[in-house]
């Protein structure tokens, strides 16, 4: 008779069975097909799709969100987490409720906010509309879309390394006289750059994937204010399935980099 | 990777006032909270404002309007068979991946991510390929009220899976062994003894799953689409923007955002109430909630108590170094 800990080996065979059939249709079966689609009639039509003009541009300003919001998200996210753990303050765990807030809140629900404030009858309107700057439907709006989605990762990421990490280390080189930027740069910072970088990489997924917010901020102006995401849907709406398919492809290959980038991190933060 | 690791009793080093730049001073304060109010705040603000401007009676006809509620009928009855059949998935999977071993086990843990990874709107075109009209198995979907629940279930898998992992791990498997000692068969442990203590993590995992499921947008953009009986309450959102009904909109965000903040709510219930049952480790500084996002808590859990033993990583070096320059 087998051990009920170890279970019998139907039981195991049958939860194998549930667990990775699941994840075979679940997850496993779409990403097979997508590459089969793009790649069924050679390359040369989904190379034609992305290096086309809209297609180019939608890749070069999704990178340029990447590069604006990601810093920013990165400096914000180590102030923040250092905030959180290092110093007591009486409104630390409103911050931190604040912080996850947009985990919980729908991808348009931002975008809508978004929207009402910097657009017309916005309560910021006046303000820009006298300096002559455009939020709404072009880039500034839609890289604040994105750091509104993507705050909370570096912070979330960083936040458990620290408590981890204690402060042993800086009291130390407190002590023999180190200045707090040079506790920060050579003790804090190499301690926790491994949960940094990981919330650093949720933060560049999102960012590079991001729909909701970014389609209702954007207005939706090919070859203006359309991020990869966009052209995907755009391209499905216009019937041009090769040309929303090599779109996709593109964004799931920055996706599995992401995946294998975070699957390192988690080896090196575990040693 | 076996069970005892996180099991230290040690009282993790209290979060002292610490010097270190700008932090605690007005400057760091300052900066974090304007931030937040400039990205996160003000935009939520103008949104209410916007809901509630044409008076109480407005909103309320707004949200109770009939397409206002059978969208977020649908979405909230939608979120909760989704986190029933990824609860219940979600514990097999983490099961698969803690206490079992198979051939290619790595790969599977890496690809639970992809939902994370994946823009969703790719995952909703890839969806309708697999299940839609052009389906290589011939199931059609697309389009019906089942491919919202598979799009969500797809999008929040990694939710349940993340946040059941690290508590298997952890598990002490004396307790087990010691019931099937006495006769337990298989389910009854399960039953008795495994299941009450993942409750804590399955029931975060699930309520963040929910409240992911309740907004999402990109991935039920394409595959489930708006025909009458598929519009969920982003959706409707989504179209009442482009119809102009900017107040519409955003009453219904506002409810859509309640719910979200009950969840959140929920969560951080569930949590204190979970360290305090599991782990004498959990009572971290100031009470900060720890989300089981992605699925760092199993990895800083199990690199926390590799530092217990082998005191902190190896800072030392920098010190010395700087201790050079100075002279």
């Amino acid at each position: 008779m087998n051990s009920a800990v170890k279970g019998s080996s139907t039981s195991r065979w049958g939860l194998r069975f549930l667990g990775l059939g699941y994840l075979t249709v679940l997850l496993v079966a779409p990403l097979v097909l997508l590459f089969y689609k793009t790649f069924e009639k050679g390359l040369a039509q989904p190379w034609e799709a992305i290096t086309s003009s809209d297609g180019l541009h939608a890749l070069k300003l999704t990178l340029i969100t990447v590069v604006i919001a990601v810093p920013l998200n990165t400096v914000f996210g180590i102030i923040c987490s250092l905030l959180l753990v290092r110093s007591r303050w009486r409104f630390n765990w409103l911050i931190d409720s604040v912080i996850n807030l947009p985990f919980a809140i729908s991808p348009v629900v931002i975008g809508l906010s978004l929207f009402l404030l910097y657009g017309k009858n916005g309560w910021f309107e006046p303000g820009l509309a006298e300096a002559g700057i455009k939020v709404l439907f072009s880039l500034p709006g839609m890289v604040i879309a994105c750091i509104f989605v993507s705050v909370p990762f570096v912070v979330r990421e960083t936040v458990p390394v620290l408590q981890e990490i204690g402060t042993e280390q800086e009291q130390a080189a407190e002590t023999l006289g180190a200045s707090g930027w040079q506790t920060f740069w050579r003790v804090t910072l190499p301690s926790i750059r491994w949960g940094v970088a990981y919330g650093v990489v949720l933060c560049t997924a999102r960012v590079l994937g991001e729909f909701g917010a970014v389609s209702v901020v954007s207005g939706h102006i090919t070859g203006q204010t359309q991020t990869l995401p966009l052209y995907v849907e755009q391209e499905y709406q216009n019937f041009n399935l090769p040309g929303a398919f090599a779109a996709a492809i593109v964004l799931a290959i920055l996706a599995l980099l992401v995946l294998m980038a975070m699957n390192l991190l988690k080896r090196k933060e575990a040693t | 990777m076996e069970a005892h690791a996180a099991q230290a009793p040690v009282a993790p080093p209290r979060a002292r006032q610490f010097r270190l730049p700008g932090v605690g001073t007005g400057l760091g304060r300052g900066y974090v909270v304007l931030w937040l109010s400039l990205i996160v705040l003000l935009p939520i603000a103008a949104l209410a404002d916007q809901a509630f401007s044409e008076g109480l009676g407005h909103f309320w006809s707004q949200v109770t309007s009939p397409a206002a509620k059978s969208s977020l009928e649908l979405i909230f009855v939608c979120s909760l068979i989704v986190v029933a059949i990824n609860g219940v998935f979600g514990t097999i999977v983490a099961w698969l991946l803690v206490r079992d071993n198979f051939p290619g086990k790595s790969i599977v843990n890496a690809i639970i991510d992809l939902p994370f990874a994946l823009p969703t709107i790719v995952a909703s075109l890839i969806l309708i390929e697999l299940w839609g009209n052009n389906s290589p198995v011939g199931i059609d979907i697309a389009l019906s009220r089942t491919a919202i629940v598979v799009a969500l279930c797809f999008v929040t898998l990694p939710f349940v899976v993340r946040a059941v992992q690290p508590l298997l791990i952890e598990m002490d498997r004396d307790m087990e062994e010691a019931a099937a000692s006495l006769g337990a068969g298989g389910l009854t442990v399960f039953r008795r003894i495994i299941f009450p203590n993942l409750l804590p993590g399955l029931a975060a995992g699930v309520a963040l799953a929910f409240a992911r499921a309740l907004g999402e947008y990109g991935s039920v953009l394409i595959f489930a689409g708006f025909s009458k009986n598929t519009i969920v309450a982003s959706i409707l959102i989504g179209q009442q923007i482009e119809q102009g009904n900017e107040t519409g909109a955003a009453a219904i965000s506002v409810v859509l955002l309640a719910l979200a903040l009950v969840v959140l709510v929920l969560i951080t219930v569930i949590q204190r109430w979970g360290s305090r049952h599991e782990r004498a480790q959990g009572a971290g500084a100031g009470g900060l909630t720890l989300m089981p996002l992605a699925d760092g808590g199993a990895e800083t859990l199990e690199a926390g108590a590799d530092d217990l033993d082998t005191g902190a990583p190896g800072t030392q070096p920098p010190l010395r170094r700087e201790e050079d320059e100075r002279e």
